[in-house]
């Protein structure tokens, strides 16, 4: 792992979503393999339904927690609307993996909150790799909509640079074992659709 | 038990509390501390305990020391300004066994009413500080702090920042080294302090000095020599920001920020060209400097500190290629599509929200106070007209009647949770019956400290490690103190809720209503079977009455609300807001 540079990962959602959780299986993933890995976020007043954002760096040698700005490789969004607010955050085009779900935020003055609209026709303009996955359909179908978060983790495991059996390692090691097979199916859907839309990707290119 | 842990910030402060052999531990919730006391109290041979604030958990680890034991206590910034008048006199008295007091700032306000730099109140107690810049050296610098504690005589600071705290990094541990704790010596020239104090006051300016010189020479204050044109000084989680923007830089990296290394700074100094002073909040460091008129004899005299960085917020690695590299920092896309900020909210079901649709409805005067209901004071409440720290809400209410009784007088409450008033909310109230106030005062008990993550408080009937014990009878105390009417209402219950609060504003004399139903994110509450409501599309007259309940499970953003099934947790207040019978029980409807 000598000055390997690593990756910039960048989670983020809404409260309760399951961020600091997908979070934290990269860092473990990453120092499994061999990596030296740092991992931010703030607790307290965001698990309150708040923007949650958690940073996860690693490399031969991590100095900050927190990635500077125009450096995340790859940011993960558990919500739509998270995605934007941090996509300023990823490096030219750089990866995001968006989420469909969209959660209106609450309302801090009198006027209603308008969600933003085509936010993933307005990254991909930005020239960002931008890949819309349905995560909390795809995990509702295959028994719990609370593991959205484990299937978008999946679409990152091939871009990340982590072996796959240090993912696999690290996910056995640290959910409970009831929820252990649902996870690992949700993960593994979640390699599945990446690598089916980086083909089709590539297929459209070659034409 | 050796090898290596990914750890936080608090969770290696935990593990080389345990690995040093502390005794004794004690704190109040507070982010971004929390963890810290959380985690040692899985270690059962240590005697650990949330105390009822930072006052009583800095005394009670004051005693084990001077009983003989290792003690620490952990708290958030603002905690170390409760627990202030115990720690100015401790340079005084000194130690017995070592003793080390966490401080966790909060740059960046995440979770805080302030910002503020403890690193002052080392000075102005005159008591040494540390600062870890990750995890290991939080683990390593609480050894480090508990034998300096005890080499000294005195207490040792021990300060971290939110981004330390909650950053996990790779740990190397040790096994733990647990001695007895030593004897226990009745001394009371050296702690009966109003009678002897004077004799150690000149000591306790000789042991800053003596300080000092260990400083110059102590380890973890080291000299990382790279190219000599910049040489930076950074403390806490600036060396690493340091670290990333100017990898080629050398570096005096202070571990100990006070007292401060002169001799050792002074040569840095005189070995680089340029000198800069990178330091998250105020110029601590740079002002010493500069009063001891440091300068560079070879290169560029001027210090670059903060007269190019900000004293506020984080200081980010962002921050430093902004201000000293004159980069471009963060780009936003603001300017080119709307991203609207997402605040936090009350949980769906939160029974604060039958409070506060109530007081909006009263159009009540309110002074609020810290915890999860401080979140009354958003849209669509708009339920709270102040709040500042732990436990002031109650006599802000009545230095308000004081002056608006007249005005205000019916229509002012105070409202506190059951944490925070066991924290600093009883002497008020004393002082309000004392001095003859009429103010009402709404206790919102849920039966938790909510918003730091459901710690253990006086009122639960059980200790941090879920022991039985004692649960405060809050109408008990209440009458004890002279309030002569309580009374108690489920906040789901809106004109129950309504008539309580309506009838102790009705009275002469000072109130005290209780809200009382547990908080929902509890897990004896999560545990319960949920029944989720729906609104009826043809019964609905898209009135949005009930959004005024501020639920997040309900969306208002089309013409007729939606709920989110796997959200609502069915405590109905929506249902009780329509006049339409538009909203009801899932289940219900497939009957």
């Amino acid at each position: 792992m000598a000055n390997d540079p690593g990756k910039n990962l960048l989670f983020a959602g809404v409260g309760g979503q399951g961020v600091l959780l997908v979070a934290e299986l990269a860092a473990r993933a990453a120092i499994h393999a061999g990596f030296d890995a740092k991992k931010t976020e703030v607790h307290g007043a965001a698990q309150r339904g708040g923007s949650v954002v958690s940073h996860v760096r690693f490399a031969s040698k991590v100095y900050s927690p927190l990635t500077p700005a125009g450096e995340v490789d790859i940011l993960v969004a558990l919500e739509k609307l998270e995605g934007l607010r941090w996509a300023s955050f990823v490096r030219p085009s750089g990866l995001i993996i968006l989420n469909e779900e969209e959660r209106v935020p609450a309302q801090l003055t009198d006027k209603p909150v308008e969600y933003p609209r085509q936010i993933d026709t307005f990254l991909i303009g930005k020239g960002f790799q931008t890949v819309l996955i349905n995560a909390t359909e795809i995990a509702t179908s295959l028994g719990n909509y609370r593991a959205a978060n484990i299937v978008l983790l999946g679409a990152i495991a091939d871009a990340a640079g982590i072996p796959m059996d240090s993912w696999m390692a690290v996910i056995r090691q640290h959910l409970p074992p009831k929820i252990l097979e649902l996870n690992i199916n949700a993960f593994e859907n979640g390699i599945e659709l990446k690598r089916r839309t980086h083909a089709a990707a590539s297929h459209l290119t070659d034409h | 038990m050796q090898g290596k842990e990914f750890l936080s910030g608090n969770e290696a402060i935990a593990r080389g509390a345990w690995e040093a052999g502390v005794h004794v531990a004690a704190g109040y919730p507070g982010t971004p501390s929390t963890e810290i006391i959380e985690n040692l109290a899985r270690r059962e041979e240590i005697d650990v305990e949330w105390s009822t604030n930072e006052k009583v958990a800095f005394d009670v680890c004051y005693g084990a020391s001077l009983a003989g034991a290792r003690a620490l206590a952990a708290m958030k910034h603002v905690g170390l300004n409760v627990a202030l008048d115990s720690l100015m006199v401790t340079p005084f008295s000194g130690v017995h066994g070592g003793f080390v007091i966490v401080t966790a700032d909060d740059p960046g306000m995440h979770s805080s009413q302030n910002e503020q730099d403890n690193r002052f109140l080392a000075k102005f107690a005159k008591i040494p500080m540390l600062e870890p810049s990750d995890s290991q050296e939080c683990k390593d610098f609480v050894k480090i702090a508990l034998e300096m504690s005890e080499q000294f005589d005195i207490p040792v600071l021990l300060r971290t920042t939110t981004r330390i705290s909650h950053t996990k990094s790779v740990v190397a541990c040790d096994e733990p080294k647990r001695e007895p704790p030593k004897q226990y010596k009745k001394d009371p020239g050296k702690y009966v302090v109003p009678i002897y104090g004077k004799r150690w006051r000149s000591n306790v300016e000789e042991r800053v000095k003596r300080l000092e010189e260990f400083a110059n020479t102590f380890a973890h204050n080291r000299i990382e020599w790279r190219e000599r044109e910049s040489g930076i000084i950074p403390s806490g989680i600036s060396y690493q920001y340091a670290r990333e923007v100017f990898p080629d830089a050398s570096v005096l990296k202070l571990g100990m920020t006070f007292p401060l290394p002169r001799k050792l700074i002074e040569s840095f100094c005189d070995g680089v060209q340029r000198i800069y002073v990178i330091e998250e909040l105020e110029p601590f460091i740079e002002e010493q400097l500069r009063i001891w008129n440091v300068k560079n004899p070879y290169g560029v005299s001027e210090i670059t500190g903060k007269n190019s960085l900000p004293n506020m917020f984080e200081l980010t690695p962002d921050v430093l290629r902004r201000t000293l590299l004159h980069g471009d920092g963060t780009t936003s896309f603001e300017k080119e599509i709307s991203i609207p900020p997402r605040p936090p909210v009350l949980c769906p079901g939160c029974p604060h929200s039958g409070v506060y649709f109530v007081l909006h409805k009263l159009k009540l005067t309110a002074t609020g106070d810290i915890g999860c209901y401080t979140l009354g004071a958003l849209p669509p409440f708009n339920a709270l007209d102040t709040t500042f720290c732990m436990g002031a809400g109650i006599a802000n209410a009545f230095g308000i009647e004081k002056v608006k009784r007249h005005v205000l007088g019916k229509k002012l409450v105070a409202v506190i949770g059951d944490s925070t008033f066991l924290h600093s909310g009883i002497a008020p109230l004393i002082d309000i019956v004392f001095n003859k106030g009429i103010t009402t005062v709404i206790l919102m008990d849920n039966s938790t400290t909510g918003m730091t993550g459901h710690q253990q408080h006086p009122g639960m009937g059980k200790t941090i490690r879920n022991a039985d014990t004692y649960a405060i009878n809050y109408e008990e105390l209440l009458h004890a103190i002279g309030i002569r009417h309580v009374s108690v209402f489920d906040p789901y219950d809106l004109e129950e809720t309504e008539a309580a609060i309506k009838q102790a504003l009705a009275l002469e004399e000072p109130a005290v209503v209780i809200s009382r139903r547990p908080c929902v994110m509890l897990e004896s509450e999560r545990a319960k079977p949920h029944h989720p409501y729906e609104v009826i599309d043809e019964l609905c007259e898209e009135c949005d009455l009930c959004l005024k309940i501020g639920c997040p499970a309900i969306d208002g953003s089309t013409p007729i609300p939606r709920i989110s099934a796997e959200r609502c947790i069915g405590c109905d207040l929506c249902a009780k807001l329509c006049h339409f019978e538009a909203i009801k029980p899932i289940a219900e409807r497939l009957n």
